[in-house]
C-alpha cells in the first residue's frame, strides 16, 4: 500500500445557518516515501484533508484511494482495520490514553493488531529509546511533560511501521527544542524506513523540513512545490 | 485466536482502569449494586424459608408426599371408603430405596367428649413408629408421651383441644364414630399425651390413637384409610410417584401431595416466579444508577473514544469495552453482594423468632420461627438476572460510544 490519490474531494460543514467549505474539489497525489507538509492558515482545509485521507471523516464527494483501496467507500469496520494496519496518527493535542502508561500507550495499537507480547515489548522498548523516553516507560501521561507526551504519541504512531503517518500540527504545543527533535525524528524515520509523512502545519520551521510543500486556502490547493 | 486474546486483554485493562478513574462514582455504584444484590438474596432467603415452612407444615398436615386411598376417600373420608393394607407389588415398591418412610393410617370423622365438652375431630389411627417422619407430632409433645405401639390404648390430643374440652393429661375422654355398617362405635380413652402444633387448626382437630386400636373400635379388621409414603425430597417426588403408581392395584387411587393440596402446589410453583419478579424489580431500581454511570463514563471519555477509533479499534470492540466495563462493575458488586448475603443469612439459618407476628404467620400456615434458606438456585438466579439485564442495559451507552464520529469526538474539549 503506497500512494494516496485524492480526486475532486469536496467537504462542507454546517455551522448554524452557515455552510463552510472544508475541501473544494481537491486533487492531490502523494507517493510512497514522500515527506509532505500541508500549509495554510487556520480553516484552510489542512486538517479536513488529513482526516479524509486517514478515513476519520468521509468526503461529501470525490474519491480517495490508498493503493487500490477506495477509502471513501469503506464501512466503519474495514476503515478501522485500515487505520490500524496502515496509518499512524499524531495529533496536535497529544491524545494519549490517560489510564495507560507510556509503554502501554505505545503497545496499544500492536495489542489490537494481535502482535505477540514479547515482540511488542521489544519493539516498544526500542521505539521509546529512539524517541528519548528510555526509563519513562511506566509513567502515565499525567507524569510526562508535553514534549514527552508528544514523543509517546509519535512512538505509538510509528511503532508498527505504518505506510503513512498523518500528523496534525504535531509541534504546536512543543517548545522549539522539542519541536526540532521531533522533526529530526520524522525525517530520520522517513529516510530510514520509507514511511510517508503528511504533516499539516502553519509553523515555518516545520515546513522547512518538508521535501514537498502543499499550500491550501479556503479548501483549495493553491500551491504544490518540491523543496 | 491470539489476536482475539490480546484484544481481550487490552479491553480488560482499559475497562478495569477506566472503572477506577472516578473512584467515588464507582464506589457509590458498587455500593448500590452490592446492597441491591444483598437485598435480592436476603429477602429471597426469608421468603424461601417462609414458603418452605408453609409447605413443610402443609405436607405434614396432609400428611406424606404420596397417598394411596380409596377413589372416593378424599371427597368422603368416611370409614366405608377403606382399603386393604399393601401387599405384593405395592409392598415391594414401598420397601425399595427412595421411600424414606411409609405407613398405613386410619382417618375418620369422630366426636370426642370430656365430662364437660364435646368437639368434632379428625380421628387418626397411626403407626406411632412412623409418625415422626409423617406428621412430626411425636416431636411436638408438650405433656405426657406419644403413643408407643400400634396397640396402645391411649390417645393424644392437641393443647387447644384439651383447653376446649376442659380436660388434661391423664383424664379419660370418649370417642364416638361410625363403623362401616353405620352403627355408632365408641370407647373411652385415657389422654396419654398433649401436643402443640405450629398450626392451630391441627391442635384443635387432629386426635391420634393407635391404628390397631381404632381398627378394633371401627370393626374394619386390618383395613385402613390410607397408605402414606414419604420420599427424600418433596420437590422431586415424581420418580417415586411413578414407581408407586405402577405398583398400585386397580381400584385404588394414588396421588402426590401437589394434587392433594393444590393450594400448596400453587404456592410451590409460584415461588420461583415470585423470586424472579422480585429480583427484576430490584434490578430495575439499580439499572438507573448503572445506566447513569455508564452514560457519564462515555460522556467523559468522548475524546478518548474518538482516539481509540482513530487508532483503529473497530466499533465492535468499543462496544465490548464499554460492556466489559459494565460487566466488571456488576461482577464486583455481585461478589460483594453475595458475600454480604452469605454472612447475614447463614447465622439466621438456625431460626429467626417472628413470634411477634405469629398469628399472621399461622394464618398463612407458617410457624413463629422463620428459617431463612439460601439456595444455590436463588443465588444463581439473582446473579444471572443482574448480569443479563445489566449487560442489556449497558448496550445503549456502549452502542452510542461506538457510533461516535471520531473527528467530532477528538475535537471535544
Amino acid at each position: 500500500m503506497s500512494a494516496i490519490h485524492c480526486h475532486q474531494l469536496c467537504k462542507t460543514f454546517r455551522q448554524g445557518d452557515e455552510i463552510i467549505t472544508g475541501l473544494d474539489h481537491v486533487d492531490i497525489t502523494i507517493e510512497a516515501g514522500e515527506f509532505v507538509c500541508l500549509s495554510g492558515p487556520s480553516g484552510s482545509g489542512k486538517t479536513t484533508l488529513l482526516n479524509a485521507i486517514g478515513g476519520l471523516d468521509t468526503p461529501d464527494s470525490g474519491e480517495i484511494r490508498m493503493g487500490d483501496i477506495r477509502i471513501d467507500r469503506l464501512e466503519r469496520g474495514p476503515l478501522a482495520d485500515m487505520r490500524l494496519h496502515h496509518i499512524g496518527f499524531v495529533f496536535q493535542a497529544y491524545n494519549l490514553i490517560p489510564v495507560l502508561s507510556a509503554r502501554e500507550n505505545v503497545e496499544f495499537v500492536m495489542q489490537v493488531q494481535g502482535v505477540p507480547a514479547r515482540e511488542r515489548h521489544r519493539k516498544t522498548s526500542e521505539i521509546l529509546r529512539e524517541v528519548g523516553l528510555e526509563g519513562m516507560e511506566e509513567r502515565r501521561p499525567a507524569q510526562l511533560s508535553g514534549g514527552q507526551q508528544q514523543r509517546v504519541a509519535v512512538a505509538r504512531a510509528i511503532v508498527t511501521r505504518p505506510d503513512l503517518v498523518l500528523a496534525d500540527e504535531p509541534t504546536a504545543n512543543l517548545d522549539s527544542v522539542s519541536a526540532s527533535q521531533l522533526m529530526d525524528l520524522f525525517v530520520e524515520l522517513n529516510q530510514n524506513h520509507r514511511i510517508t509523512f503528511v504533516i499539516a502545519t502553519h509553523d515555518k520551521r516545520v515546513m522547512s523540513y518538508a521535501r514537498r510543500l502543499i499550500k491550501m486556502q479556503d479548501g483549495k490547493i493553491i500551491g504544490d512545490e518540491a523543496q | 485466536m491470539r489476536a482475539l486474546g490480546q484484544q481481550f486483554n487490552t479491553l480488560l485493562t482499559l475497562s478495569w482502569r477506566n472503572l477506577w478513574r472516578n473512584h467515588r462514582r464507582t464506589l457509590i455504584m458498587l455500593g448500590a449494586i452490592s446492597v441491591g444484590v444483598w437485598a435480592m438474596i436476603f429477602m429471597t432467603a426469608l421468603m424461601r424459608g417462609m414458603v418452605d415452612d408453609m409447605l413443610d407444615q402443609g405436607i405434614r398436615n396432609l400428611p406424606g408426599h404420596i397417598q394411596i386411598q380409596h377413589p372416593l376417600f378424599l371427597d368422603d373420608p368416611s370409614v366405608v371408603n377403606n382399603i386393604p393394607p399393601p401387599d405384593g407389588a405395592l409392598q415391594q415398591a414401598l420397601n425399595q430405596p427412595g421411600v424414606k418412610r411409609w405407613a398405613t393410617r386410619i382417618r375418620v370423622p369422630a366426636v370426642i367428649a370430656s365430662e364437660r365438652e364435646s368437639r368434632g375431630i379428625n380421628l387418626l389411627g397411626v403407626e406411632p413408629a412412623a409418625e415422626a417422619d409423617l406428621s412430626g407430632i411425636p416431636t411436638q409433645i408438650s405433656d405426657g408421651r406419644f403413643l408407643d405401639s400400634n396397640q396402645d390404648e391411649g390417645i393424644v390430643i392437641g393443647a387447644r383441644l384439651a383447653r376446649d374440652l376442659e380436660t388434661r393429661l391423664g383424664k379419660r375422654v370418649v370417642v364416638m364414630s361410625q363403623d362401616p355398617d353405620n352403627n355408632i362405635s365408641e370407647r373411652g380413652f385415657r389422654i396419654v399425651g398433649i401436643y402443640r402444633a405450629e398450626i392451630a387448626a391441627m391442635e384443635e382437630f387432629n386426635v391420634y390413637a393407635a391404628r390397631d386400636t381404632l381398627q378394633q373400635l371401627l370393626g374394619i379388621d386390618n383395613r385402613v384409610s390410607q397408605i402414606i409414603a414419604v420420599g427424600n425430597d418433596y420437590r422431586n417426588i415424581e420418580p417415586l410417584y411413578r414407581r408407586l403408581a405402577a405398583a398400585t392395584p386397580d381400584g385404588l387411587e394414588i396421588k402426590p401431595w401437589y394434587e392433594i393440596d393444590t393450594y400448596l402446589a400453587a404456592m410451590f410453583n409460584m415461588m420461583d416466579g415470585f423470586v424472579l419478579v422480585w429480583v427484576i424489580i430490584i434490578f430495575m431500581a439499580l439499572s438507573f444508577g448503572l445506566v447513569n454511570t455508564l452514560v457519564m463514563a462515555v460522556f467523559e471519555r468522548v475524546r478518548e473514544i474518538g482516539l481509540i477509533q482513530a487508532l483503529g479499534m473497530r466499533p465492535r470492540l468499543i462496544v465490548y469495552q464499554i460492556l466489559l466495563e459494565s460487566l466488571l462493575l456488576l461482577l464486583t458488586g455481585l461478589t460483594i453482594g453475595n458475600l454480604l448475603a452469605l454472612v447475614t443469612v447463614k447465622p439466621l439459618e438456625s431460626g429467626l423468632d417472628v413470634s411477634i407476628v405469629a398469628e399472621g404467620m399461622a394464618m398463612m400456615g407458617a410457624g413463629s420461627m422463620l428459617y431463612p434458606k439460601l439456595t444455590l438456585h436463588d443465588v444463581v438466579l439473582a446473579n444471572t438476572v443482574v448480569i443479563i439485564l445489566g449487560i442489556l442495559t449497558s448496550i445503549l451507552p456502549a452502542w452510542r460510544a461506538a457510533r461516535l464520529n471520531p473527528v467530532r469526538a477528538l475535537n471535544t474539549t
